[in-house]
């Protein structure tokens, strides 16, 4: 077989298949590291083995032999071991579990929620959830969140020794703590999300890369808790939003919803997108993730700009409001109100969150009063709010769309 | 199995001019807690205020000095301690949860083992 098609095949089953393989290892193990390392080994194996011919089932090849690497490791006792306690398994804790629902018991939902677990930062959980749920290398992982790779591999070996030290457990909550432990999750998958859709610095706007792990995220996630419906509620909204991103920017230059040429949209995505987001609000009350997916699915159904519901985006702010109330929240819903019922209303609005501190920082607040200001032709405090938006904004392509506003203002 | 330390941290202003039902209900909440989860504590013990404390250290030249107050002044200090016993940190969580913190809050931390 040739080199390419099995390096090929490799490389698929790397990312279909390597959240259920580490985590069937780790319960062979007991120890993320050396669980890490078989499954390199595996992949590594793979590449020779499979030359002769691809095995029926990749992931279950790759299972048992990163399994057998693993037994080959604990049998040799000589084995340099870092003296650490080791994970703690659900056997040890007879009182947690599932009962009857098996569904639940895949190996994957708990290595998802161990490095989902709330004793973590969630700078950690992102960055665990990276390397072992979806097998970023450390040097990908810092890349996408533009630290240094030592100070990555740093925060993730911090966070491996406080899972293997304070014993935070190798197994799936109990029915009590899953709501909490699975809005843990969804924050993971979301950050993945919007750090991928737009990159808080560096010289590209998208991620995709980080935006393909957050969506494949959604989908494990969504098979593994089907019923759940912050789940569909939030791959709902992800697949609502990227079905969009082929015309969000045009020769690398950002495009506002406003401009983008809605034929590039992908349908096939909004159909999926609005279907999940359905599901997830019939649920009462509505999910965080199910009303920004509604919101997100009114923008994807309008035929054109001018034709947007925004009183149907103003009532889903309301309600986002009434549940999860946050000054991003009031930015946003200041500025549906803005194009539901003129400027000067949206203005209004903005003028009264300008005390807030936490979106004086934020470049969007002062791109929203820029652009409403000169809508009712305001130029001087647009050119004013531009600037400051401009001070507030490291990503290129962000920085470029807001130096050309800033020149058209003076044309 | 393994052993917790849980820190219980509080304000102790707050505490002092607390109203003499708060406290009581205080005191409650930790015999409710030493009867709920007798078979788990280990050990443990409230302290007095942090105005009580003498600090030891040693000089570059190894002399002791002594001196008056706690180690560092912060705005919630150690009030007291449990030594609790759980299967892991979730185990852990579940008992720490249920000691009093009207006034600051409780650290778990994991017991350091020797072996």
């Amino acid at each position: 077989m040739a080199d390419r098609t099995v390096a090929a095949a490799v490389a698929d089953a790397h990312r279909t298949e390597w959240a259920r393989v580490l985590a069937a290892t780790v319960r062979v193990t007991a120890d993320l590291d050396l669980a890490e390392e078989c499954v390199q080994a595996a992949f590594a194996r793979a590449l020779v083995a499979w030359a002769t011919g691809l095995p029926s089932r990749p992931g279950a090849w790759l299972t048992t032999t990163a399994r057998n690497v693993a037994l080959d490791e604990l049998r040799r006792e000589t084995r340099w071991r870092t003296r650490m306690p080791l994970l703690v398994e659900e056997e040890s804790a007879p009182s947690y579990g599932w009962g009857s629902d098996e569904a639940i018991e895949d190996d994957r939902l708990r290595l998802v929620f161990t490095c989902c677990h709330p004793a973590l930062a969630i700078e950690s959980q992102i960055a665990l959830t990276l390397r072992l749920v979806c097998g970023l290398r450390t040097a990908e992982v810092a890349r996408a969140f533009l630290v240094s790779e030592p100070t990555m591999a740093a925060r993730i070996t911090r966070a491996k020794k406080k899972i293997a030290q304070a014993r935070i457990p190798y197994r799936t909550p109990t029915v009590a703590e899953l709501p909490g432990r699975v809005t843990a999750v969804l924050q993971v998958v979301h950050a993945v999300f919007t750090t991928g859709h737009a990159s808080p610095g560096g010289d590209e706007l998208v991620r995709a890369e980080l935006i393909d792990r957050a969506l494949g995220l959604g989908r494990m996630l969504r098979s593994l808790l089907p019923s759940d419906p912050g789940v569909a509620g939030l791959l709902g909204l992800m697949l609502l939003t990227n079905a969009r991103s082929a015309s969000r920017t045009r020769d690398g230059e950002l495009v506002l919803l406003e401009d983008q040429d809605r034929s590039l949209w992908d349908r096939a995505a909004i159909a999926e997108g609005s279907e999940l987001v359905r599901e997830a609000l019939e649920h009462e009350p509505p999910s965080l993730y199910a009303l920004l997916g509604a919101i997100a699915e009114v923008h994807d159904r309008a035929p054109s700009w001018g034709d947007t519901d925004w009183a149907a985006i103003v009532r889903t702010y309301d309600l986002l409001d009434a549940l999860w109330p946050s000054p991003v929240v009031s930015l946003n819903r200041a500025v549906a109100v803005g194009f539901a019922s003129g400027p000067d209303a949206g203005l209004r609005m903005l003028e009264e969150l300008a005390a807030d501190p936490q979106l004086a920082t934020y470049p969007y607040f002062a791109v929203a009063r820029a652009d409403f200001h000169q809508r009712v032709g305001d130029v001087r405090s647009a050119r004013l709010f531009f600037a400051e938006a401009l001070a507030l904004t490291d990503n290129q392509v962000e920085r470029a769309y807001l130096e050309r506003r800033l020149a058209a203002l003076d044309a | 199995m393994g052993l917790y330390a849980a820190l219980i941290y509080s304000d102790e202003k707050a505490w002092e001019s607390a109203d003499e039902s708060v406290t009581n209900d205080v005191m409650d909440g930790h015999n409710k807690f030493g009867a709920n989860h007798g078979a788990t504590i280990r050990g443990g013990h409230a302290l007095e205020s942090s105005t009580t404390a003498t600090t030891l250290r040693r000089g570059s030249n190894g002399d002791l000095k002594v001196s008056d107050g706690p180690f560092a002044e912060t705005k919630e200090s150690l009030g007291g301690f449990y030594v609790i016993e759980a299967p892991d940190l979730d185990g852990a969580i579940k008992i720490a949860q249920d000691i009093p913190m009207p006034f600051g809050s409780v650290e778990v931390r994991p017991v350091r083992v020797f072996d």
